[in-house]
């Protein structure tokens, strides 16, 4: 009973790369530069510290330590030198929180319009969280969310208010 | 409270998901225009009973405007498909049919054409 | 006769355990219930029968009924911040410490001086507002309308705000069946062997519906049930859930009850269901109506499945001796349970000719007298029933007896309950041989699909006997809309139809009389079925009775419009989340939480809080405003520009690309330059303005306004995905990339240059409307030289990471400056000194740039932008439209925001023509004198000629036209 539902915890030290791009035409540049395999549709591929992920379909997400940032926009950039594509920095643009514990589903499903079933264990899904924008995935114990960074206050205080002692989903 | 589904992203998005964009397949009238032209672009909308094409935006999600056939009244959706697609697709036209025997698609048969 | 106790059975009560007291407050007496009762059980158990007192004629009422439909024993629950008015006292459950108070009466329920309005009721028919207050008109308003407010509404509202949690939750299933009872669960269990996830909701703490009541293997046949589905791992089994609407698409919503009236449980009090369906089986079961005699509404007149309901469910005796009233064979169980349970049955009252039914005949058995071919002609009794006068339902009233009781169980039949297949379309058949509306299975709702979204079983869908294989056979039931068939007007003044809002069924025939031949408009003039239980008793009785009254059949009639919500929400769990800090996404900048700290005031600016002014003790918001003016004109300030919306366009196309986007040519703008641009709509209407930096040959940087940031990039890319696709360009809002800070004032560059920095910040390096990179005080940064403060100012663009770090390194390096945080509205009233317009305020979506004087802003070269076409209509052209100017005030005072300048003569609404309006208007503390913009016919054209602006007082200010541009009309100080 006097267990929340999850822990809600903020993530920092993430750099982030937003990537446009003829995919079908780009994409072997890009999964060479970026280090990682093409994503499929709404789906984000993971290799240890870095993931890409599938936004849309000429638009996907690096994910990577801050540390290597610099140096993956660079790669990625000369990767795509001849290309129509655009490579920018979204690192700062970000907040980000991981959503775990037995019940992290509940929390999820109490904010976002999202069917969990239906999300394949590497999926990734824009949608909402309550009243402002979010993408979601799968990580070990629940889920990763991220959002803008100017409301993480806001998606601090909604995570909380979803994951107070007591309130899981469970029929009574 | 509507279910669209993404046709670029495959995503079954709820209404709130999404933002209205009006009527589809308007045809822009710029500068050389003549006034009712540009009247009827602007202002004249169908306004349908019925079979009714109109543009979404999955705003919540990969951010793609597509288009959704839809039945106003009976809010049965014939099918979304590409905002780059000059008509609905015979697929989505058979189910308008098939619900609606009365209504005839206003553009030439047999030439579906999609670009881009 | 006298109601004597005990009012609890000394056994029986399938629903509560007697070992559990509960103590409660009603109306200041202290009483006590049982674990399981409901308040009206409660209530009931302690001889209380009088539970409230009727909305218009204030006569005493206690329950009618057992569930949701209850019209008459509600509540106002709970104290402070948790009371909330009209609780449904049947379906509340008692909960230890409550607190109920009796409404719409004072000083008290039992002495009610409102009750003099039931002596008056031949002077209050339907309609009596409408025609007794219309004249004379002024009467209305100062007398009338302030007399009916005092006395309408029913109940109080709370006092405080509700310190309860709500949630709401998403759920998805394949199938989601509505109702707890004997069909719902079986169609639950055949829907889960399909496979697919289903989850069944039940408005009841307890499984099963009427079943366990109603039947004798009911119990049994309900547990099995629920183990089965117990074992499923696709079922999920949600008790206390009442569905509340269905809406496209198999939307559906319910409303779970957690710790309803049970704040210390710690947990959400309520959550709303947000549930997608694939498909929707209701089996909401019937309600059973009310049968219209006179008098039919005195205490202790209740629906014959109520009585049994209390007796069997709470072991409580509503009364010793009962007298059932019947139009069909299900009254006849209320009998046998009745008599079971030790009470005295006088009689059952069948309005049939005949009464040959399994129950029927199992009551002559027990020694029950049956009566039938016979009516009550009126009920005997005020604030409780005293007895029965008997009539022949075939007749006039005249009366052949009477018989002592004090409980009434009528039965008029049942209805349906088709509230949620009805919100969505599903159209409804009336079922002549059972009388009762229907789902009509030819014209259901449908899904996205286009198939049928939702299957009606059970009684929902007509099928009263759906129980009926544990069962004995019923014979069918008579209609029965008025009893006795030919009564009078004394007694139809006397027969209620819609219980909570008093209408008898004298009311709808007047309703008819006058005209009122629609059946929503009928419903309008009476107020049937517009209280709180949306006519749940009195729909079908009240149509009835219309139809009777137009003479034609009931199906003519039709129903009134089902809509949701099937019971009332409560507001908190609509809100949900969204309330206090929660109750709209409030977007903070980077540096939020020094703002914060320095006494920021803060102003809403689309979700964003930015600050309006940072007051230091002892001076105002306006106060604040004035010094840090002054501070920017004189030294130097900072403004977080954090919010302005920043979107990068890139590709081969994008020059081309933002040429259709602005009115100005932005592919001609040279790398490391800045050009203010203006953004319209297709209708030719300014919407957004922003300076514009050209990155490098095919990358743009497009700053928009705060509230734009969003929108402008949805509008840019709907042009990119649905007209231009084979266009190659890319854009991202990059707004909260960056935290962005302007440097603005005459000592700005000195302060900049204090820093260390790889970018040359001197005039001739960065001149104005140009832009460097590199760091500043070791960031990365963009450094635009642009002005909106009319001052040598720079934007600085860092990671929005590294934004505080900049903004506390610039205020700790101009400390000796007397650097000076300035908000939006030292950035407003500077903007204005300097004639600058600002979206919103000098736009309202019907101006156009000319009207601004903008032309150079607009290309004239351009064969097409967004917004040529329409600018180019006749009448944005005629020289006749608004156009900005200053405005200049004679008297020295501010002219409010928003006033008209008025010229001679009226328009066809007898009001003052108008011939411009103010914009903007403050003090200027730069000039200190106010300073006004507004839009004025022929304006431009108009310099020195004075406008008169009346104000709501009655006063008239005066103000002079002048050039906008306030203050250094040569720009001197920005390309300082």
């Amino acid at each position: 009973m006097a267990e929340a539902l999850a822990d809600i915890a903020r993530v920092t030290g993430l750099g982030m790369v937003t990537i446009r791009a003829d995919l079908d035409h780009a994409g072997d540049a890009i999964a060479e530069a970026a280090g990682l395999a093409i994503p499929g549709q709404t789906r984000i591929v993971t290799d240890g510290s870095r993931s890409l992920g599938w936004m849309s379909p000429d638009e996907l997400l690096l994910i990577l330590p801050a540390a290597e940032l610099a140096d993956a926009i660079a790669a990625l950039t000369d990767a795509l030198a001849s290309e129509h594509a655009l490579v920018v920095d979204v690192s700062d643009a970000r907040a980000v929180f991981d959503v775990t514990g037995p019940h992290a589903d509940d929390v999820i499903a109490k904010l976002m319009p999202v069917d969990l079933d239906d999300l394949p264990p590497d999926g990734l899904r824009r949608s909402r969280a309550a009243q402002t924008a979010a993408a979601l995935w799968r990580i070990p114990g629940g889920f990763r969310l991220i959002g803008f960074r100017s409301t993480a206050d806001y998606l601090r205080l909604i995570l909380e208010n979803a994951a107070i002692p007591g309130s899981g989903l469970a029929p009574r | 409270m509507l279910i669209l589904t993404c046709p670029y992203c495959g995503v079954k998005a709820e209404e709130t998901e999404l933002s209205p964009g009006g009527e589809a397949h308007l045809k822009r009238v710029g500068p050389g225009g003549t006034a009712e032209e540009f009247e009827a672009y602007l202002f004249a909308r169908k306004n349908i009973k019925g079979v009714h094409f109109e543009r979404w935006r999955h705003a919540y999600g990969c951010g793609k405007w597509f288009l959704a056939a839809r039945d106003t009244h009976t809010m049965q959706v014939y099918g979304t498909y590409k905002a780059q697609t000059a008509h609905a697709t015979d697929e989505i036209v058979a189910n308008a049919r098939q619900a609606r025997a009365e209504w005839v698609p206003d553009w030439p048969q047999g030439s579906e054409a999609v670009v881009g | 006769m006298s109601r004597t106790p005990p009012f609890r059975l000394p056994r029986g009560g399938r629903l509560i355990d007697r070992a559990f007291q509960l103590a409660f407050r009603f109306d200041g007496r202290h009483l006590r219930g049982v674990q399981g009762d409901t308040l009206a059980s409660a209530l009931l158990a302690n001889g209380q029968m009088l539970m409230g007192r009727s909305f218009k004629y204030h006569r005493p009422r206690g329950p009618l009924a057992s569930g949701a439909e209850e019209p008459n024993a509600l509540f106002g629950l709970g104290q402070g911040g948790r009371f909330e008015p009209n609780q449904r006292a049947s379906t509340t459950a008692l909960v230890a410490g409550m607190v109920l108070r009796s409404q719409n009466c004072w000083p008290s329920l039992d002495a009610d001086v409102g009750a003099i309005n039931n002596w008056l009721s031949p002077l209050l028919p339907a309609g009596f507002y409408y025609k007794t207050f219309i004249h004379p008109r002024p009467f209305w308003k100062h007398l009338f309308e302030p007399v009916i407010r005092r006395s309408a509404g029913l109940g109080r509202a709370p006092v405080g705000p509700d310190p309860d949690r709500y949630e709401q939750a998403y759920a998805f299933a394949e199938t989601v069946v509505v109702g707890g009872g004997i069909a719902g669960l079986t169609a639950a269990r055949d829907a889960a062997d399909k496979g697919g996830r289903v989850i069944v909701l039940e408005q009841d703490p307890v499984w099963g519906g009427r079943t366990p009541t109603d039947h004798d293997g009911g119990p049994a046949a309900i547990d099995a049930l629920l183990a089965d589905l117990r074992g499923r791992g696709n079922v999920t089994l949600r008790r206390n859930c009442m569905a509340t609407g269905l809406y496209d698409h198999g939307y559906l919503l319910a409303r779970e009850a957690l710790a309803d009236h049970d704040p210390n449980q710690g947990i959400p009090r309520q959550r709303l269901w947000r549930i997608r369906a694939g498909h929707v089986i209701t089996a909401t079961g019937a309600l059973e109506r009310p049968l219209s005699f006179a008098c039919n509404d005195v205490p202790g007149v209740m629906l014959a499945s109520a009585v049994r309901d209390f007796i069997s469910g709470y072991g409580v005796a509503p009364g010793r001796r009962i007298v059932a009233v019947t139009n069909n064979d299900d009254a006849y169980r209320t009998a046998l349970t009745a008599q079971a349970a030790g009470l005295e049955v006088v009689a059952v009252i069948d309005a049939r000719p005949q009464a040959r039914g399994d129950l029927p005949q199992a009551a002559r058995a027990a020694n029950i007298p049956v009566m039938t071919g016979k009516a009550v002609a009126k009920v005997k009794g005020g604030t409780h029933v005293e007895g029965v006068a008997i009539c022949d339902q075939a007749g006039d009233g005249r009366v052949t007896g009477s018989l002592d009781c004090d409980v009434v169980a009528m039965s008029g039949g049942w209805s349906p309950v088709v509230h949620l297949y009805s919100h969505c379309g599903g159209r409804l058949t009336w079922d002549e041989p059972e009388a009762m509306f229907r789902p009509d299975p030819s014209r259901p709702p449908l899904g996205a699909d286009g198939k049928p979204m939702v299957t009606v079983l059970g009684a929902a869908n007509g099928d009263l006997r759906c129980a009926g294989d544990l069962e004995r056979s019923e014979a069918p039931t008579m209609p029965v809309w008025v009893m006795p068939q030919d009564a009078p007007y004394k007694l139809r003044a006397k027969m209620w139809l819609d219980f909570q809002n008093d209408v008898k069924v004298s009311d709808v025939e007047l309703a008819a009389r006058e005209g009122y031949a629609s059946v929503e408009h009928a419903k309008r003039y009476t107020t049937l079925g517009m209280a709180t239980d949306q006519g749940k008793n009195s729909n079908i009785n009240g149509l009835a009775v219309l139809s009777k009254a137009l003479n034609q059949p009931l199906e003519a009639t039709g129903t009134t419009t089902f809509r949701p919500p099937y019971t009332p929400l409560t507001l908190g769990t609509i809100a949900a989340e969204a309330r206090g800090e929660a109750f709209q996404p409030l977007r903070k900048t980077p540096m939020h939480d020094w703002h914060a700290s320095h006494g920021a005031s803060f102003e809403p600016v689309g979700h964003w809080r930015r600050p309006y002014s940072y007051p230091r003790a002892g001076e105002d918001r306006h106060g604040a405003v004035n010094r840090e003016i002054l501070a920017v004109r004189n030294g130097v300030g900072t403004l977080d520009a954090s919010t302005l919306g920043k979107i990068v366009v890139k590709g081969p196309d994008a020059g081309r690309f933002l040429d259709m986007m602005y009115t100005n040519m932005m592919s001609t703008l040279p790398v490391g330059k800045c050009r203010y641009g203006l953004m319209c709509n297709e209708n030719g209407f300014l919407m957004d303005d922003g300076v514009v930096a050209r990155l490098s040959t095919d990358t743009w940087l497009c700053h928009t306004t705060t509230g734009g940031a969003d929108r402008i990039h949805g509008h840019m890319e709907d042009w990119l995905q649905c007209e231009w696709w084979d266009w190659q360009v890319y854009t991202a809002n990059l707004t909260e990339q960056y935290a962005q800070i302007a440097v603005a004032g005459p000592r700005a560059r000195e302060l900049l240059q204090r820093l260390p920095g790889t970018i040359d910040l001197s005039q001739d390096a960065l001149p104005f409307m140009q832009w460097a990179e590199g760091a500043l005080a070791g960031i990365p940064a963009r450094i635009y030289r642009i002005s909106f403060s009319g001052e040598l100012s720079y934007e600085i663009a860092v990671p929005a990471g590294r934004g505080l770090e900049l903004w506390e390194r610039l205020h700790a390096e101009g400390r000796d400056l007397d650097i000076t945080p300035y908000g939006t509205e030292a950035m407003h009233v500077m903007r204005a000194e300097k004639g600058f317009i600002m979206i919103g305020d000098e736009t309202d979506g019907t101006v156009i740039p000319q009207d601004l004087g903008l032309h150079w802003a607009i290309s004239k070269k351009k064969p097409d932008y967004i917004g040529k076409r329409a600018q180019a209509r006749s009448f944005m052209k005629d020289g006749s439209r608004w156009q900005l100017v200053g405005l200049e005030s004679l008297d020295g005072r501010v002219l409010p925001d928003g006033a008209y300048a008025v010229e001679p003569g009226v328009n066809a609404n007898g009001q003052r023509k108008t011939q411009g309006r103010v914009t903007s208007s403050y003090h200027s503390p730069t000039l200190d004198r106010p300073i006004a913009m507004g839009l004025v016919r022929h304006g431009p054209a108009r310099m020195g000629q004075v406008l008169e602006f009346p104000l709501p007082s009655g006063e008239v200010m005066k103000a002079r036209i002048v050039d906008p541009v306030f203050y250094d009309k040569e720009g001197t100080r920005l390309n300082g």
